[in-house]
């Protein structure tokens, strides 16, 4: 007899109940089962061999509606097999030859249902190498044979348990692939997967093991840009790093205009070339130049003076570029060097404790410091959003709340930094509390002002 | 009429392949010695000196083709694990062929993902012969030569003679 309990937690398994943002994590087995669940369901109306059952659905991407009606709007159930290639066609008559017609050698001899035989080392050797290639469905070895060796027979063909166990995984991830509502974590090391309920734009996912990856696209959660900017954005990046680098090496700001100026020789006499400024100026202390002929000079001057409008635009463009990208990657490593801020707060915690308070008490500088990397990751992409926000009066409320959030984020910051070890105790947890409250709030009515604009779409966006 | 044998002696290729088949899979020995036994008409494909799994060969352009009267050089390698992955094939010899771009590397679906460990050596040359009379600019490797076999079949077939003639002598 099973008891109460046992009941209670079948039925609650049996009947999962999705809330709207409620998901399943998956272990390797977990998704196995799965496979199993729906090859059994679909076994009982088609009476074939699990095998068959598991390709069958993997060409339906798993969806067992659409494989059934296919199946019945077909002629009959034989000619609907060989089809989907997991009949044969025809089935070639038994050689008497002992000879294996891949590798010339002698052997036993045997083959898939459609009678192609070769030896049992060449048919190890062939599946191990599409397994390689991450084939989930592998067909015979004769060249235009079409039937897809059935999985327990592949199994036999490899006949050692590591190599079965990267079959599995070959199969396992094939489901997961085609599966609109799993995914695997992208986090290292975590081996898991993830399934939603209904799978919607741009979802943020935690996975237990802390990783935060977007369920659509499969980055980090980039709230609040949406994926195909995201994707554009980071194209971007990869493609105009290199220019950054450059003018991060070879130019310098102009002192008084801060147009970038590239120094192409060796003397320290410059003069800006925006045709507003003129500045003249030392390349070494970026100070006015007074002392007129003291050097023999060789500035840097831009010859293609008829070109000079199409050269300032796309200065501009690519200064607007910069302006976004500093803020941008800057969020991240403000993001990395906070790590180090969280070993450091974990070990004040310690002291603060031993120093008679409570570890309830300490817990507000955790909480802070949470708080303050999820500012500094929501920060960072919405000056990705930014670039791409045409100005107008709803992109002006957007910078402000940015603007407002991202000063607090810094005052947070800051709080952490520098006044942990001078202020005191009750003060600082008093404006640490506050100021991570707050910060919250922004946060949340940044994203929450953002999701408002796409769902009535009021965003305007540059190509 | 142009012949093959002339620019490898069969006879003298075979002793070489013998004294250094004893290391080789069964599997392309027997294919070797079948290709120099019984060539592919218009086909020529002999084991490099000092490797066995590298061929040297020649293929004739086909009669009814752009590139009759050449004879194109392709270079053939057979990895490790042939015959369970595709040999490398390659044309040494430079051709104006929407399926064949400027390294020469040739596009064919049995040289990819259509290879079939039942294939041979034998089988690949006849595709690739079978490729020069029958160019396929809707599955191009060589961009611009297949737009201009599609836009002006007349001047690239004429393009293909030209190079034939200025590159695949003998």
């Amino acid at each position: 007899m099973e008891t109460d309990e046992e009941l209670f937690m079948e039925d609650s398994d049996s009947e999962p109940e999705f809330l709207e943002d409620e998901l399943q994590v998956m272990k390797f087995e977990d998704l196995e089962e799965e496979m199993k669940v729906a090859i059994a369901d679909l076994q009982d109306v088609l009476e074939v061999s699990p095998d068959i059952c598991r390709v069958l659905l993997q060409k339906f991407k798993w969806n067992k509606d659409a494989l059934l009606d296919r199946f019945y709007e077909s002629s009959d159930a034989v000619s609907f097999l060989i089809d989907a290639h997991v009949l044969p066609s025809r089935s070639v008559s038994e050689s008497e030859e002992e000879e294996c017609q891949i590798c010339c050698m002698e052997g036993r001899l045997t083959g898939p249902a459609c009678n192609h035989k070769a030896c049992t080392e060449c048919w190890k050797a062939y599946v191990t190498e599409k397994i390689k290639e991450g084939q989930s469905e592998i067909e015979c070895m004769t060249s235009n044979c079409k039937l897809i060796i059935e999985d327990s027979q592949v199994e036999q063909f490899i006949g050692d348990p590591i190599g079965i166990a990267s079959y599995r995984r070959v199969l396992v991830n094939s489901f997961v692939r085609v599966s609109k509502n799993i995914k695997w974590c992208p986090g290292e090391n975590c081996l898991k997967a993830v399934k939603v309920h209904q799978p919607s734009d741009s979802r943020l996912i935690v996975c237990p093991c802390g990783t935060r990856f977007c369920f659509t696209c499969g980055n980090e959660g980039h709230e609040p840009i949406d994926c195909n900017y995201l994707k554009k954005w980071l194209k971007r990046c990869m493609d105009d790093s290199e220019t950054f680098n450059w003018i991060h090496a070879n130019t310098k700001d102009c002192p008084k205009c801060s147009a970038p100026i590239e120094k192409n020789g060796g003397c320290n006499y410059m003069r800006c070339e925006n045709t507003a400024c003129r500045y003249e100026f030392c390349w070494m202390c970026f100070g006015a130049w007074k002392n007129e002929g003291a050097h023999s000079c060789n500035t840097f001057r831009e010859k293609n003076a008829g070109g000079k409008t199409d050269r300032e635009k796309s200065r501009v463009s690519l200064e607007r570029y910069l302006f976004y990208y500093n803020r941008y990657i800057g969020h991240e490593r403000s993001l990395k060097l906070e790590k180090k801020l969280k070993e450091k707060i974990a070990r004040k915690m310690e002291e603060m404790q031993q120093l008679s308070m409570t570890w309830v008490e300490v817990q507000f500088l955790q909480k802070a410091v949470e708080v303050l990397s999820e500012c500094r990751h929501t920060l960072k992409y919405t000056y990705a959003f930014a670039f791409y926000l045409k100005r107008e009066n709803n992109a002006m409320m957007f910078e402000a709340n940015q603007n407002d959030l991202e000063q607090a984020t810094e005052q947070l910051s800051g709080f952490l930094e520098r006044d942990l070890d001078r202020e005191n105790l009750i003060t600082l947890r008093q404006k640490v509390q506050d100021k991570s409250r707050y910060v919250e709030q922004r946060r949340k009515a940044l994203l929450d002002h953002c999701n408002e604009g796409n769902d009535e779409n009021i965003w305007v966006f540059n190509e | 009429m142009f012949t093959l044998s002339a620019h490898f002696p069969p006879v003298f290729a075979h002793v070489h392949f013998c004294r250094m088949a004893s290391q080789l899979p069964r599997r392309i020995i027997k294919e070797t010695q079948r290709l120099l036994a019984d060539p592919v008409p218009g086909i020529s494909a002999n084991p490099d000196e000092s490797n066995a799994r590298y061929f040297h060969v020649m293929i004739a352009g086909p009669d009814d083709s752009p590139f009759a009267g050449g004879v194109f050089k392709l270079e053939l390698f057979l990895p490790e694990e042939y015959p369970m992955a595709a040999p490398k094939v390659r044309f040494m010899t430079k051709i104006y062929h929407p399926n064949i771009d400027k390294l020469g590397r040739i596009c064919l679906d049995i040289l990819k993902d259509k290879w079939s460990p039942a294939l041979q050596i034998r089988t690949v040359l006849l595709s690739i012969q079978a490729l020069l009379s029958a160019p396929n600019p809707e599955d191009p490797l060589a961009t611009d030569v297949a737009e201009q076999w599609k836009t002006n079949e007349a001047e690239a077939i004429k393009t293909a003679k030209q190079w034939t003639l200025s590159y695949a002598q003998a």
